[in-house]
């Protein structure tokens, strides 16, 4: 394995999917993807809608099976009930009557997966206490869950997934709905539990650029095919055009990375589309 | 001393406490009162008050055919709330909107077979007494034999509550995120509507089954008003849920002195009504928590009057989305 010389070298490996492809109802969703994922790191999921990022976290977390391929834990298979596994889904869609302050969802972190009322205990409350202060969500720990904003929220919800202590943390689209403030907060503060507590990472974005300070390793998802390693492996002309199966330019803009249709596709997204998209997006 | 006997004696009528029905239903009633209230908690957390309601209405299927055959209404109604709370399960799917769909077909065949069986029970015994039975409750005569069984389910509803407290909280905030941790979601979904089944069974018994939901909504969407803690949100349903029963059950007695003399009001009726009060003064003492709360706000972080105003002024847009 050349996993080694990678900039993850001497970290361990925590995840791996191997040529995992995966087909719903006669469509192929997934084809043959892998990349893998070690302690330490964060990793971004980039990818535009309905490219494959969703189904890739749900085969990671169990709830789809590979048609083919493997999802390696650790170098092994998945066990069934997996608490190694921290989760911070797109939407919750909560409900504003649903009866729980900030410190209560991160509370159900820790055990909210077994049966039976909870004792209330001092070391619960400790540990809850802790992680709220980790993510820095003291002044809002007693506020009801369903008037959170957004980036209130992604944080509790971050504490959530962290008090049972995984070795994997996966987040779908964190930044969707942020102001770019909250963007920020949440970006360093992934940032900072991947390195502080030794655990892999992974973020999904259809956008790269808030990512791109902090990112360490980036899966690139196009229609079903991933490809994976350093932003500066992954994030060039020749293999995002292989990736989509037709040409694409990568532009470098005052920091930031633009993919877009290379000229020979203009007819498809370049700005004469655009402009016919727009009538259609208000009608 | 003297002063305050009379106002014992003013507000409980003589006999009230020696009434041997009178007892029955304070320990009964009050019992399924409660049980409803909590297991109605995560009714309406879980978004499944529909659900609910179409129980009710399948138990008047059921209650009529028990009484049609000559049966205890109580298994007419468990039988038939229970086998609709597969029927939801089995055809909703996993889509919520499946899920409402199919609680709306379950509900709608229950209610003919209702009709059918209120019809055939009133012309064949020639009294519409069945119907009001079924309907509306029948909380003063429950015999103490039955005592034993709704003790028993009552245990067996806030057992199956007990047991998947943490689940049913965790899959209420998210699906994804309890299915992911291993939750077996649809599991802990059917046996909670096996729950809620058995508890709506039971309140049909005593408040009627047209009014069971009232009993199963209402104290817990008043206790969802005044707390945010999960914990506490029951406690407070439980109490609401047990005392408009109790209060309910000593107004209807005392009504036997009121207009028109002798008669007596329904139990159910008061029950219902004193629901709907608790609701609007839960609702009204949450809205002046939170204006209060706005104004502190609104004093430390800016020019006063600003936090306050600026809601009032949003919520049409609110009601339009």
């Amino acid at each position: 394995m050349n996993e080694t010389a990678r900039p993850g070298a001497g970290r361990e490996e925590i995840l791996s999917l191997e040529g995992v492809s995966l087909w719903l109802s006669g469509r192929e969703i997934l084809h043959e993807v892998s990349f893998s994922l070690h302690s330490g790191e964060l990793t971004g999921l980039i990818g535009s809608n309905g490219a494959g990022k969703t189904t890739i976290f749900k085969v990671i977390l169990g709830l789809e099976t590979p048609t083919a391929g493997k999802v390696l834990f650790s170098g092994e298979a998945r066990p069934r009930r997996n608490r190694s596994i921290g989760y911070v889904p797109q939407s919750i869609g909560l409900d504003p009557d649903v009866p729980l302050r900030a410190r209560d969802l991160v509370a159900l972190g820790l055990d909210g997966d077994r049966y039976g009322i909870p004792l209330p205990s001092r070391g619960r409350r400790q540990r809850v206490d802790e992680m709220l202060q980790a993510v820095d969500a003291q002044g809002f720990a007693d506020t009801r869950v369903g008037k959170l904003s957004g980036g209130e929220l992604q944080r509790t919800l971050i504490a959530h997934a962290l008090i049972a202590e995984p070795r994997l943390l996966l987040l779908d689209e964190p930044l969707a709905n942020l102001d770019i403030t909250s963007e920020q907060e949440v970006v360093g503060l992934l940032a900072s539990i991947a390195k502080a507590r030794a655990i892999a990472v992974l973020i999904s974005a259809h956008e790269m650029n808030p990512l791109l300070p902090v990112m360490d390793r980036v899966v690139y998802v196009a229609s079903g095919r991933a490809a994976s390693g350093s932003t500066e492996e992954v994030v060039r002309e020749d293999v995002l055009s292989a990736l989509y199966g037709h040409h694409v330019d990568v532009l470098h803009v005052n920091g930031r990375i633009l993919v877009v249709a290379g000229k020979d596709e203009v007819h498809h997204t370049g700005p004469e589309s655009e402009h016919t998209a727009v009538p259609r997006g208000l009608g | 001393m003297i002063a305050v006997i009379a106002f014992v004696n003013a507000i409980f009528e003589p006999g009230f406490f020696t009434s041997e029905p009178v007892r029955v239903a304070l320990v009964v009633g009050g019992a399924v009162s409660l049980v409803s209230a909590v297991v109605g908690v995560f009714t309406v957390i879980r978004g499944q008050s529909f659900a609910g309601h179409s129980m009710g209405d399948l138990g008047t299927a059921g209650g009529s055919g028990a009484f049609l055959v000559g049966a205890n209404p109580l298994w007419g109604f468990v039988t038939f709330a229970v086998l609709g709370a597969g029927a939801m399960e089995l055809f909703g799917a996993r889509r919520p909107r499946g899920r409402d769909t199919a609680t709306g077909i379950v509900l709608g065949a229950g209610l003919g077979i209702a009709a059918l069986f209120l019809y055939l029970g009133t012309t064949h015994s020639n009294t519409t007494g069945a119907t009001i039975t079924i309907l509306f409750g029948s909380m003063f005569v429950i015999g103490t034999s039955m005592i034993p069984v709704f003790v028993l389910l009552s245990a067996l509803a806030l057992g199956i509550v007990a047991l998947l407290y943490r689940p049913l909280l965790l899959s209420a905030v998210s699906r994804d995120i309890a299915s992911a941790r291993g939750v077996p979601v649809r599991t802990v979904g059917l046996l909670y509507l096996l729950a809620m089944a058995v508890a709506v069974s039971l309140s049909c018994v005593t408040i009627g089954a047209i009014l069971s939901t009232a009993v199963l909504i209402g104290p817990a969407a008043a206790a969802l008003r005044l707390t945010r803690r999960p914990g506490l949100a029951i406690a407070w349903a439980a109490v609401i849920g047990l005392a408009v029963t109790w209060l309910g059950i000593l107004l209807a007695y005392d009504s036997y002195y009121w207009p028109p003399l002798g008669r007596g009001w329904p139990v159910s009726f008061f029950v219902v009504a004193l629901i709907l009060a608790v609701y609007v003064a839960a609702d009204l003492v949450s809205r002046n928590v939170a204006r209060h709360r706005g104004r502190v706000v609104s004093s430390a972080e800016g020019p006063a009057g600003v936090g306050g105003r600026a809601q009032p002024m949003l919520s049409p847009v609110a009601g339009v989305d």
